[in-house]
């Protein structure tokens, strides 16, 4: 008789689960790999290519075609004429062709030797063509009858023209340059600098107002629902529309802020808020915290109410005054909740773009990298050099996320 | 040394009446657009004056009638801690005046509650500054959170000379009636804005379907069934939340310029999702967890395939979580800034984020650019509202242990 053991290895049952999970997970893996991972490989790539904003439309042929001349009646004598020009200014174009038919009732008289015409098929060959290279060709034709019948011009059936040239984002060419010129001088020292400081105080303020906030409501009165949802708005509104409400609250010239600045003598000359060093730094911190303490507001109300009331009651018997039990009783069990909070809100304080890019649109040094990113690939029109800023961005996540996986799986048990 | 009656009463009191005469004179300048401003050293001063009467005199309705009276008459003589301007009217400086004399005086009784002359033990004196603080606290957050939201209001209700004339004056002049709304009937009419808001929704909407309906099965997948490589998983999804949309924006708008979905609804349609599946996974996934296995369990018993275990016992149990994650995915996509402007270029297709994006230029005024705001705004404020029991618990579910 065989000796009874335990099954060796994943059952049938078990696998069957696990095909089933996989199944399902299937389309959430697909999208996010074409849409997160593909575009991090493309990052890389593009970083170390010499793309500019204008490379993104591949060089072409372009072609335009029109009939010239007097001809009113048969037998007058006109000019198709086709004007080619190369698209790029600075790609060649290889191997370039077009063809056309020429309409009923024109008679072609003399051709251009580039040029082959079969029963009314046009077919011409360029060869290769320089960067910004024009060309002109001019076809004398006789008008017969039949053409004035028809009403058909020779625009109305569309030239068809081929020519391969190279796409910068695919062929062979690799430069480090984009890197150099990010790396280079002091201006990268200012957008570290300035991203950091962004980052340490926006974080560590939008966490101590929220902790403000959550101890200001950590207990039931009525209307504390109203003022919850309150205290929520700056989060959940759309960040254009408030941060075109600070603008304007803040405006230098006609804003609310500085006229009530003035009238109160605070200042004697109006104040631009968000166009002075160092002040839209500081401003733009300002309005990250003010929009996003309700985030940690919220968690931290969370956590404070799933604490057990018993405890502070037996501290209360034991004679601790309320600034001791906060400091002794509540900080303690609030410390998980506020370094996963912080941990959070550093790595997406860090990734924040668009606070900075409607406030100040990085001027005035405000630009932090992610900024930056937008900066050299859309307003120097660098695409190769935006990619690269990403690059460096991407490297600085993957230092935190490491730190952060490893902290929070303790936090969370994850 | 502080923990005694006759300081902490004058110390308290000069702070709050410098917090309330600050915020009763900003409030009457931008409800009257007249002068009003706060006096710190006399705020100081008085406050203090008033903190060490009530002291060493109670707290009882004859002293609070007297220290209310005191306000008033030295406000009205121009030396007390709110001053007013020459041309402010006899009426609104009255108001004002009498606002803050009954406000601090009430509040400070309340406030000043337990303290005696003489030493104070440790929890009459904390109680004494808390009090204090939640006061402020409560003027501070709602003053923070209103103005920059009343400023939208209002300056979406004027015209360009009212703006210009005096940028403290926030009333409104409801004698204009529908002309107040001329705005917003602007940007109807002439700038498309019944478009964009049809936009929005539709694209926010599609978002929230297509999201739930890849994130529901992978949220189960990950938090019931069993298979290697779980961990990561749920670790990577964590992960793919910290990447920063620039980034990704940037090869997306490569890729859209080359094969022609940039400026097109679908394509939006496409990669909205997609930046909402992830946090929706993470939310559910929580939910899921916390829902008993059990139940679940029974009916595979009774004969149930897994899809209809998740059709009709784990989605019926978890429509409140359902609901949170709906309304926070349709929040962010409507909100969503970044894609809508390097995306879309033709003003047909536009979101409201991106048509108030093209309002912000010289020579569109500037009460078009707060009502398209607005307009902005109060859908999601009123959906928020609605449902902010959800929406908090939701956000909180998947983090938050007990």
């Amino acid at each position: 008789m065989a000796d009874i053991q335990p099954p060796i290895g994943t059952g049938p049952l078990a696998k069957r689960e696990a095909r089933l999970a996989w199944g399902l997970l299937f389309p959430t893996i697909t999208a996010v790999a074409l849409v997160v991972v593909l575009p991090l490989l493309a990052i890389f790539w593009i970083s170390v290519k010499p793309v500019e904003l204008a490379d993104l439309r591949a060089p072409e042929v372009v072609l335009r075609e029109d009939i010239r001349g007097d001809f009113d009646t048969a037998g007058d004598e006109a000019t198709i004429r086709y004007r080619l020009r190369n698209s790029s200014q600075d790609q060649p174009i290889t191997g370039v062709t077009f063809s056309d038919v020429i309409p009923e009732g024109l008679t072609v008289l003399s051709l251009d030797d580039r040029c082959n015409i079969e029963v009314r098929a046009l077919n011409c060959d360029f060869g290769d063509w320089e960067p910004g290279l024009r060309e002109t060709l001019t076809i004398p034709i006789l008008v017969e009858q039949a053409y004035l019948d028809n009403g058909l011009r020779p625009q109305d059936s569309p030239a068809t023209t081929t020519g391969t040239a190279s796409n910068i984002l695919t062929n062979s060419t690799f430069t480090l340059d984009n890197f150099a010129r990010i790396f280079n001088g002091d201006e990268f020292v200012e957008v570290l600098w300035v991203t950091l400081f962004y980052t340490v105080f926006g974080t560590i303020g939008a966490l101590q107002v929220g902790l403000f906030a959550a101890l200001l409501l950590n207990k039931s009165f009525k209307g504390q629902g109203i003022l919850r949802g309150l205290y929520f708005f700056p989060y959940v509104a759309p960040v254009i529309a408030v941060a075109f409400a600070w603008l304007i609250l803040f405006d230098p010239f006609s804003g609310s802020a500085n006229a009530l600045l003035l009238q109160m003598g605070v200042t004697s000359e109006a104040i631009n808020f968000f166009g002075e060093r160092p002040l839209a730094l500081i401003m733009v911190t300002v309005f990250e915290i003010w929009r996003y303490f309700p985030l940690s507001f919220l968690f931290i109300l969370a956590r404070m109410q799933s604490i057990d009331t018993d405890m502070y009651e037996a501290a209360d018997m034991d004679g601790a005054s309320p600034f001791q039990q906060f400091w002794y009783l509540s900080v303690p069990q609030l410390l998980g909740i506020l370094s996963v909070l912080f941990l959070l809100r550093f790595i997406w304080t860090f990734n924040k773009f668009d606070d900075i890019f409607l406030l100040t649109g990085g001027n005035a040094g405000t630009r932090t990298l992610t900024v930056n990113v937008y900066e050299q690939a859309f307003a120097i029109s660098n695409i190769g050099a935006g990619a690269a800023v990403a690059v460096v961005i991407f490297g600085c996540l993957l230092t935190f996320s490491i730190f952060f996986l490893k902290y929070i799986s303790q936090e969370e048990g994850l | 040394m502080i923990r005694r009656g006759y300081i902490t009463g004058p110390v308290l009191g000069a702070l709050w009446m410098l917090v309330l005469s600050i915020t009763v004179a900003v409030a009457m300048s931008f409800t009257t657009g007249d002068a009003f401003r706060p006096g710190a050293w006399l705020s100081v001063l008085w406050g203090a004056i008033a903190g060490g009467v009530m002291v060493r005199f109670g707290r009882g309705r004859a002293i609070q009638a007297g220290i209310l009276m005191a306000v008033v008459v030295l406000v009205l003589v121009g030396i007390g801690p709110m001053l007013t301007g020459v041309e402010t009217g006899r009426a609104a400086r009255m108001f004002g005046a009498a606002l803050l004399g009954a406000g601090f005086a009430m509040s400070l009784a309340a406030i000043l509650n337990e303290v005696v002359p003489g030493k104070l033990t440790r929890h009459e004196f904390e109680g004494a500054v808390i009090r204090f603080l939640t006061g402020f606290g409560y003027i501070f957050f709602t003053a923070i959170v209103l103005i920059p939201f009343y400023v939208m209001v209002m300056t979406s209700f004027k015209n360009q000379s009212e703006l210009i004339q005096n940028p403290l004056d926030f009333s409104v002049d409801l004698s204009k009636g529908v002309e107040l709304f001329r705005s917003y009937d602007e940007l109807f009419t002439q700038f498309n804005f019944g478009t964009y808001l049809l936009n929005s929704f539709f694209i926010s909407v599609l978002t929230v379907f297509i999201t739930l309906a890849f994130a529901i099965p992978g949220a189960y997948a990950v938090a019931r069934l069993r298979f290697s490589g779980r961990a990561a998983f749920s670790r990577s999804i964590l992960l793919i939340y910290m990447v920063p949309m620039i980034v990704l924006a940037l090869p997306i708008y490569i890729a859209f310029s080359m094969t022609g979905l940039r400026n097109s609804f679908w394509g939006i349609v496409m990669i909205y999702p997609v930046t909402t599946i992830p946090v929706a996974l993470y939310m559910l996934q929580g939910y899921f967890r916390g829902l008993p296995a059990e139940i679940e369990e029974a009916g595979l018993m009774d004969g149930l395939s897994r899809m209809a275990v998740i059709w009709k016992i784990t989605l019926p149990l978890s429509l409140p979580a359902l609901a949170s994650v709906s309304l926070y995915v349709f929040m962010i996509a409507w909100n969503e800034f970044l894609l809508a402007f390097m995306l879309l270029d033709d003003p047909s297709k536009f979101t409201l984020t991106r048509g108030i994006a093209s309002l912000n230029s010289s020579e569109i005024p500037r009460q078009h650019l707060m009502a398209g705001s607005v307009i902005a705004t109060v859908p999601i404020m009123a959906l928020f509202l609605g449902l902010e029991r959800f929406m908090t618990k939701g956000l909180t579910a998947g983090s938050v242990k007990g």
